[in-house]
């Protein structure tokens, strides 16, 4: 419903039209936006998805061998094997630009590149199922990497659509409604203006006449 | 450099000590929380903070609030036990934020 709240004369109606234009050139624009964005956001998401069933079943498989482990070795004898360890991962941070949301990019440097560097202990004391272990977890780790970025991004983006839909929403149910209304209201008043004014004009020349030609009906 | 932290039991961040992570081991839910404020709150050095989902699972209020800034991640990953579908249910979470209702039908 249109609010009166406006003034109807033809300055506000100039503005309020320019206004419904850029709007109507935002929500194209947003709504070009929001959709561009669910479609990367639906291969993320499916990426995600992969990754972390990967990542979990990973992960379970490394837990698992690591229990055999402990099971084998004493507790003092398990930590203290994995107490110092050789390797670290050096993490690098950049940004990338998906439809000007900034999403992470990982990537990580290992101290030690060879992967039978990566065992901190002496293969004397302890037993072969902790090095499958820590195999298994060397492995999942890149994983790990991955979905820590996609993950993220996927977040990033389901916040921008969210935000993304609001506006679009708002413009297209809203604002524009509301603009559109607007300009009705004042484009009725001006004509009911205008047919005032004729009117009025009208029965002035009337009256002019009547004075001019002293003609009495 | 960036560093990445793994918050979990004893048991759980054991081996990733092995990998070069740092790690935190943590018995409860409230050492966990505790531990996860004090590594995010003064610097930005954890790029990366691994926790374990079943620590998570009581802690999901102060891990939304990380949902929205580009770091860090914080990634929930399965403990011993394997996994209780809390990494799942957190991409169906993000799902139905962005499009406004679950579309993956699962």
């Amino acid at each position: 419903m249109a609010s009166t709240a406006v003034t109807p004369t033809r300055m506000v109606l100039n503005q309020l039209k320019g206004r419904l234009k850029t709007a109507r050139r935002g929500h194209k624009l947003l709504k070009d936006k929001r959709d561009e964005l669910m479609r990367q956001f639906m291969d993320v998401v499916k990426l995600n998805k992969q990754l972390r069933t990967r990542v979990e079943e990973g992960l379970t498989a490394a837990f698992s061998s690591l229990q055999v482990a402990s099971a084998i070795m004493s507790p003092e004898m398990l930590e203290q094997a994995l107490l110092y360890p050789r390797q670290s991962v050096e993490l690098g941070l950049t940004y990338k630009n998906i439809m000007s949301v900034n999403v992470p990019q990982y990537s990580f440097q290992t101290k030690n590149n060879d992967p039978s560097e990566i065992y901190p202990y002496g293969f004397a004391q302890t037993s072969g199922e902790l090095d499958d272990a820590l195999d298994k977890m060397a492995r999942v780790f890149e994983d790990m990497l991955e979905l820590a970025q996609v993950e993220k991004t996927m977040q990033l983006l389901a916040e921008e659509i969210e935000k993304t839909r609001r506006r679009v929403n708002a413009l297209e149910y809203v604002m524009i409604p509301e603009l559109e209304g607007n300009i009705k209201y004042i484009a009725m008043k001006l004509e009911e203006n205008e047919n005032a004014t004729k009117v009025r004009l009208l029965k002035v020349k009337e009256m002019v006449l009547q004075d001019a030609h002293n003609y009495k009906q | 450099m960036l560093k990445i932290a793994v918050i979990g039991g004893r048991e759980t961040v054991m081996g990733f000590k092995a990998l070069g992570l740092e790690t935190y081991p943590a018995a409860n839910a409230a050492e966990a929380g505790q531990t996860l404020r004090h590594l995010t709150r003064d610097s930005d050095d954890y790029a990366i903070i691994y926790i374990e989902e079943n620590l998570a699972a009581q802690l999901s209020h102060e891990i939304d609030k990380f949902k929205d800034r580009p770091t860090p991640a914080v990634i929930l990953i399965p403990g011993r036990e394997g996994s209780i579908g809390l990494g799942q249910s957190a991409l169906k979470a993000a799902v139905e934020r962005a499009v406004g209702t679950n579309i993956l039908g699962d």
